[in-house]
């Protein structure tokens, strides 16, 4: 399955990474010859074969529904970025963080 | 000060003198500080140290040892892998997203060592994200091989490898999703093992692909590494997938002898891909386990080349979701100008990601997309399961299974860096068994030399069933009782100017 740089783009705005054309281009190269690679996959006769998710068959744990957690909401927010677009002050007002306006 | 050599002790050893008193935590932490302030800025083994915090441990772990409070890592100097948070540190995971995070908790695996009393020396570089197997894709530098610092020296726990090489600390932690604890063992010759997944608990580990990751001890051989076992794992209820187990004495089974044990030795870990010279000290490694008393079968594990199809679609899936937390809002990189939200996200995540680590996050939205997601994501699924049958079937026959760890001694730096097909094959023979979920190690088996006339490392890879680390460690203490290939340490004087 040939990959486009459209294809590229596409993939890259899905994951929310910007790429220049150029970047878009080395990237082709190198992600043809990975998914040469992973295209021997289809050589295998896979009829019937139950997926494995996990190397554990394992059952998700059930906890009671109690507060177990302690609220470090200072301690996380020390790690804010800095707002940007000209402002050297952290991206954090009252507890909360900020982003750009989304709903208008 | 003591005229021991310090820097080439076994765990055991550091501990019996801290425990007579022969030295103190104190002193034991500042001759590694030492070590390192001479020799990291050669190696770049280390991203962050903090002199203040780790002697604050070793005066805390003096006053425990005064106490007569003693436990066998009580004192002694750990890296830690800079994967783990640990409150305080700067904790990067090798990213320049991350590169001012500074940890808000413990990982689990840094508790354990905390509550023992061991002391954090410092983290460890590794391949960002610990997406690569050679270290050159940090953002803090590449790692040097100590035995021989043009070449790489494996990763992606790579910085971890170099720091017990070249005796930079006492022990290290890693973790390893594909092999990333054992290829950088057997390229630097120190003892690894990564146990059976769910057996240390990932709270706190930064997440790679989820189903794989799973960290475990770097160390000069099998007793340090059963010591380290001893407090790594154990059941956490903070990682849903750590499992329920009964607390296990990992150094219980070291001093059983051989005599009967089963080898199997896997045909397609000997096949076309396996330097000559590795193959040759991979075959006296198993010659010296025959005169142990141990008998060699053949077995076969016929889906082995299908390993790497498979993580490379299942590894970057399960990284591309769980890197998707990645976004410039509560913490890491954030763009310094955006017109708008999405604006925001894509720079952010363009500038704070490396190009090996977009490379997988796009090769994962790619294989999960629409349309492509049975072809690519449900198929490698599927195989998954036909590579963990082949080891059910193999283990009928054997005990454990051995090869090499790697396909290659050290390569030069630089080397595979624009083929990331090539890097991938480091992996070959170390990936099925996470894919398998199954426990695997790599102990030094001797030396190879190289085209320039150096002597690397090569490391023999012993795989066992699910949970059988004890024997695995038994059988590796076992050789390294009548061979010394892990007590060689590089030499690291290096003419002046070559840093």
């Amino acid at each position: 399955m040939a990959l486009s740089i459209e294809d590229i783009k596409k993939v890259a705005h899905l994951a929310r990474i910007d790429i220049s054309d150029a970047d878009a281009n080395a990237t082709l190269t190198k992600l043809t010859g990975i998914l040469d690679l992973i295209e021997q996959m289809q050589a295998v006769d896979t009829k019937s074969i139950e997926p494995m998710s996990h190397s554990q068959d394992l059952n998700q744990r059930l906890r009671d529904d109690v507060v177990t957690k302690t609220n470090l909401r200072d301690e996380f927010q020390k790690n804010a970025p800095m707002l940007g677009n000209g402002s050297n002050e952290q991206a954090v007002a009252d507890g909360l963080y900020l982003v750009p306006k989304v709903i208008e | 000060m003591t005229n021991i050599d310090l820097t080439n002790a076994s765990l055991k050893q550091f501990g019996e003198m801290l425990q007579s008193k022969k030295i103190s935590s104190t002193e034991l932490t500042e001759t590694f500080l030492a070590r390192i302030k001479q020799y990291n800025p050669n190696i770049n083994a280390y991203i962050a140290l903090d002199e203040s915090k780790t002697l604050a441990q070793a005066k805390a772990a003096d006053a425990l040892i005064a106490s007569g409070n003693i436990a066998p890592l009580t004192g002694i100097p750990i890296a830690q892998k800079d994967i783990f948070c640990a409150k305080g540190w700067q904790t990067t995971c090798g990213s320049k997203m991350l590169a001012n995070f500074i940890a808000p908790y413990d990982a689990h695996v840094i508790s354990q060592f905390d509550a023992v009393g061991a002391v954090n020396l410092g983290k460890t570089n590794m391949d960002e994200f610990a997406m690569g197997s050679s270290n050159e894709t940090s953002y803090f530098g590449a790692v040097k091989n100590p035995w021989s610092f043009d070449r790489v020296p494996g990763g992606s726990s790579g910085g971890s490898a170099a720091a017990v090489a070249a005796r930079l600390c006492a022990a290290a932690t890693g973790t390893d999703t594909g092999g990333s604890i054992r290829q950088p063992a057997s390229l630097c010759g120190l003892t690894g093992l990564k146990p059976t997944y769910g057996v240390v608990s990932r709270f706190g580990m930064i997440a790679f692909a989820s189903s794989l990751d799973q960290a475990g001890p770097m160390a000069k051989n099998a007793e340090d590494c059963a010591l380290m076992m001893n407090v790594m794992a154990g059941f956490d209820e903070r990682d849903s997938t750590s499992l329920n187990r009964e607390k296990e004495n990992y150094t219980r089974d070291l001093n059983k002898p051989l005599h009967g044990l089963k080898i199997g030795l896997p045909k397609e870990f000997f096949a076309e891909g396996l330097d000559a010279d590795v193959g040759k000290v991979i075959e006296t490694a198993i010659a010296e386990y025959k005169k142990l008393g141990a008998q060699i079968v053949e077995v076969s594990l016929p889906n082995t080349g299908l390993s790497i199809p498979v993580y490379y679609v299942l590894a970057p899936a399960e990284a591309s979701s769980n890197l998707s937390r990645y976004d410039g809002v509560r913490y890491g990189h954030r763009t310094a100008e955006y017109t708008d939200l999405m604006d925001m996200y894509c720079k952010s995540r363009a500038e704070g990601f490396g190009a090996e680590v977009k490379r997988r996050i796009l090769i994962g939205t790619y294989v999960l997309s629409a349309g492509y997601y049975d072809a690519y994501y449900l198929k490698a699924q599927q195989i998954r399961r036909l590579i963990a049958q082949d080891f059910v079937e193999a283990f009928k026959q054997c005990d454990v299974i051995m090869g090499p760890a790697a396909p290659s001694t050290a390569f030069k730096a630089g080397e595979k860096v624009d083929d990331p097909v090539a890097m991938y094959l480091q992996d070959i023979y170390t990936i099925s068994t996470n894919l398998a979920g199954l426990p695997g190690m790599s102990v030094p088996a001797g030396f190879a030399q190289s085209d320039d006339g150096k002597s690397l490392p090569v490391g023999l890879q012993i795989i066992g069933n699910y949970f059988d680390e004890a024997r695995m460690l038994n059988v590796a203490h076992q050789y390294q009782k009548v061979t010394d290939w892990h007590t060689q340490a590089p030499n690291l004087n290096m003419p002046e100017g070559t840093a």
